[in-house]
């Protein structure tokens, strides 16, 4: 099974970091997808700019209406996910208990994917 | 146990709307200041001991306003709040704070708090000390070593100021939209002051300074998300974020100042670049456009170039013409020359600058853009003099240096072409 594992935290928090504080981070979280990937069981990971860069079709009108910002106003904010391959929840769990010890504060959201295209992006950015 | 740097940040992050709803209460900048301070003090020993609350800025100045009413014995006039160390497990106390906090008008609380900053009056090097100490929390020490001044005549000036501005004249209720926009405008050219007090820094003034970039981007972020469909907001938080993208290749190990032009673009912040490329791209949507989005969209032509041959000039050259129609300014059309000279060639720029000569005479880029354009059309004489002018004129080491280079290559070739 494939689970989506849903980075949720304070933006403004997370755009006070310090370089020092970032660069610890991202190297801790590094050492949890190492593993995942000689396992076997990493999908694709991303990191998302923040919200301000973000806007929101609402498609529930004709024509649909184009907003600037995130679909919701919310203390959290998505700001990234993986996709990691697990056998039940447990496993998905433990893997978001790994990630969380890296870089804690905020939550993780695991969701169960129900169809996935890999697709064949052409850039791969460093974070 | 809760991560000392989870908290600080949490702080941080909480700093500017927390003071910005203290002042809308106490009225008064040192008392808000005072609440604040203490409610951090207090949450440096809650939070590791209860955990993190859950919307650390509801606590902060719930906190913050308990203790300066009980040091105050004020408390007749409010209700009495429970003590912080229950806060942490009040979660209805907290929504209901957040709850007030989103109700009302905090947005233009913030937008307020740094309005009242950039007092007219006050000359714009004090703006940027005031708010680099009231809206982003900088010690004194930190904001006196970006100034290159004492720490005791950094306090005073502070002091000063915040004297000068009191509370603000401006009031307490929501604004109009003219009214809006005005303090937006005048907030914004802040934020730049801010963001340019730390760029425009050479030599060994870049470490003392080079905060001062980060944290005008992070109050341009700031506002962006509290404002997020103002395209002058997008263009100036993307304006800010490709600038100080360059920051890595602008120098070299010498401290000379690189031109855009022989820079490494390999050092480039590509993170940076994409989210400034992407609120400009957002901005432009909106059809509104105004000088920070055209001068965010320069700076994005040339991010977008993998190598120098590949800017477009041309469309560089037509942005400027718009800025030029927007904020007219000899600075601008002596920029916009630069452009123009790729696209037209060095007579037409040196065309486009003559009329500048007398506005510009005592400016060190008028005479070095002029003396490239004369040395690109063959006047080297003439060139030579523009250059011995801006040299003169050149205001760093850095700077002098920089046309030092231009005047060995014309010494170089005048001696290739005599032997």
């Amino acid at each position: 099974m494939l689970y989506a594992i849903l980075c949720y935290n304070q933006e403004d928090v997370t755009c006070a970091w310090s370089q020092e504080h970032e660069d610890e981070v991202m190297q801790k979280l590094g050492v949890v997808q190492e593993r995942l990937t000689r396992e076997g069981r990493l999908g694709p990971v991303a990191r998302l700019m923040p919200t301000t860069a973000a806007t929101t079709l609402r498609k529930d009108r004709d024509p649909p209406l184009v907003l600037d910002g995130p679909f919701a106003e919310t203390k959290e904010q998505l700001l990234g996910f993986y996709v990691v391959d697990c056998d039940s929840l447990d496993g998905a769990l433990e893997i978001a208990k790994d990630l969380g010890k890296a870089n804690p504060g905020g939550s993780y959201e695991i969701r169960p994917i129900a169809l996935f295209l890999p697709g064949t992006p052409s850039g791969v950015i460093d974070a | 146990m809760t991560d000392l740097a989870w908290i600080e940040g949490a702080i941080t992050a909480a700093r500017p709307q927390a003071m910005a709803a203290l002042l809308r209460y106490f009225r008064d900048m040192d008392a808000a200041q005072e609440a604040f301070q203490d409610a951090c003090l207090r949450a440096l020993k809650a939070w590791p001991k209860n955990g993190p609350p859950r919307d650390p800025t509801a606590w902060l100045i719930m906190v913050g306003r308990n203790a300066a009413i009980d040091a105050v014995r004020k408390s007749s006039r409010n209700t009495v709040l429970p003590p912080e160390e229950l806060l942490s497990d009040l979660e209805d106390a907290e929504a209901e704070a957040a709850e007030r906090l989103d109700g009302s008008h905090y947005r233009d609380d913030v937008l307020r708090l740094l309005f009242i900053c950039c007092h007219p009056d006050l000359p714009a090097t004090q703006q940027i000390a005031l708010a680099l100490r009231i809206v982003s929390g900088l010690s004194v020490r930190e904001i006196a070593r970006a100034f290159v001044v004492g720490e005791a005549a950094m306090e005073q000036r502070i002091t000063r100021a915040k004297a000068k501005v009191g509370a603000g004249d401006a009031p307490f209720e929501a604004p109009g939209p003219i009214e809006r926009a005005e303090r937006f405008a005048a907030v914004a050219a802040m934020i730049y002051l801010v963001f340019n007090e730390g760029y425009s820094a050479s030599g060994k003034a870049i470490e003392a300074k080079g905060g001062l970039c980060d944290e005008a981007i992070r109050l341009a972020r700031l506002l962006l998300r509290l404002f997020p469909a103002e395209p002058e907001m997008m263009g100036l938080t993307a304006l800010l974020l490709l600038q100080h993208a360059r920051s890595d290749a602008r120098f070299n190990a010498d401290g000379q100042a690189i031109l855009l032009e022989d820079q490494d673009r390999s050092l480039w912040n590509r993170k940076m670049i994409g989210e400034g490329l992407a609120l400009i791209d957002k901005a432009m949507l909106k059809r509104n456009p105004g000088p920070y989005q055209v001068q965010a969209a320069i700076a994005a032509l040339h991010a977008r170039a993998a190598r120098p041959e590949e800017t477009d000039w041309v469309g560089i050259d037509q942005l400027y013409a718009t800025l030029e129609i927007m904020q007219p300014s000899p600075v601008i059309t002596l920029n916009r020359a630069v452009a123009t000279a790729k696209v037209r060639g060095p007579e037409a720029a040196l065309e486009m600058i003559e009329p500048l000569a007398t506005r510009l005479d005592g400016y060190f880029h008028f005479h070095g853009a002029r003396g490239a354009f004369l040395l690109q059309s063959g006047h080297k004489v003439e060139a030579r003099q523009a250059f011995d002018r801006a040299i003169s004129l050149a205001n760093t080491a850095a700077e002098a240096a920089n046309i030092r280079q231009y005047l060995d290559r014309v010494t170089a070739e005048a001696e290739k072409s005599s032997t």
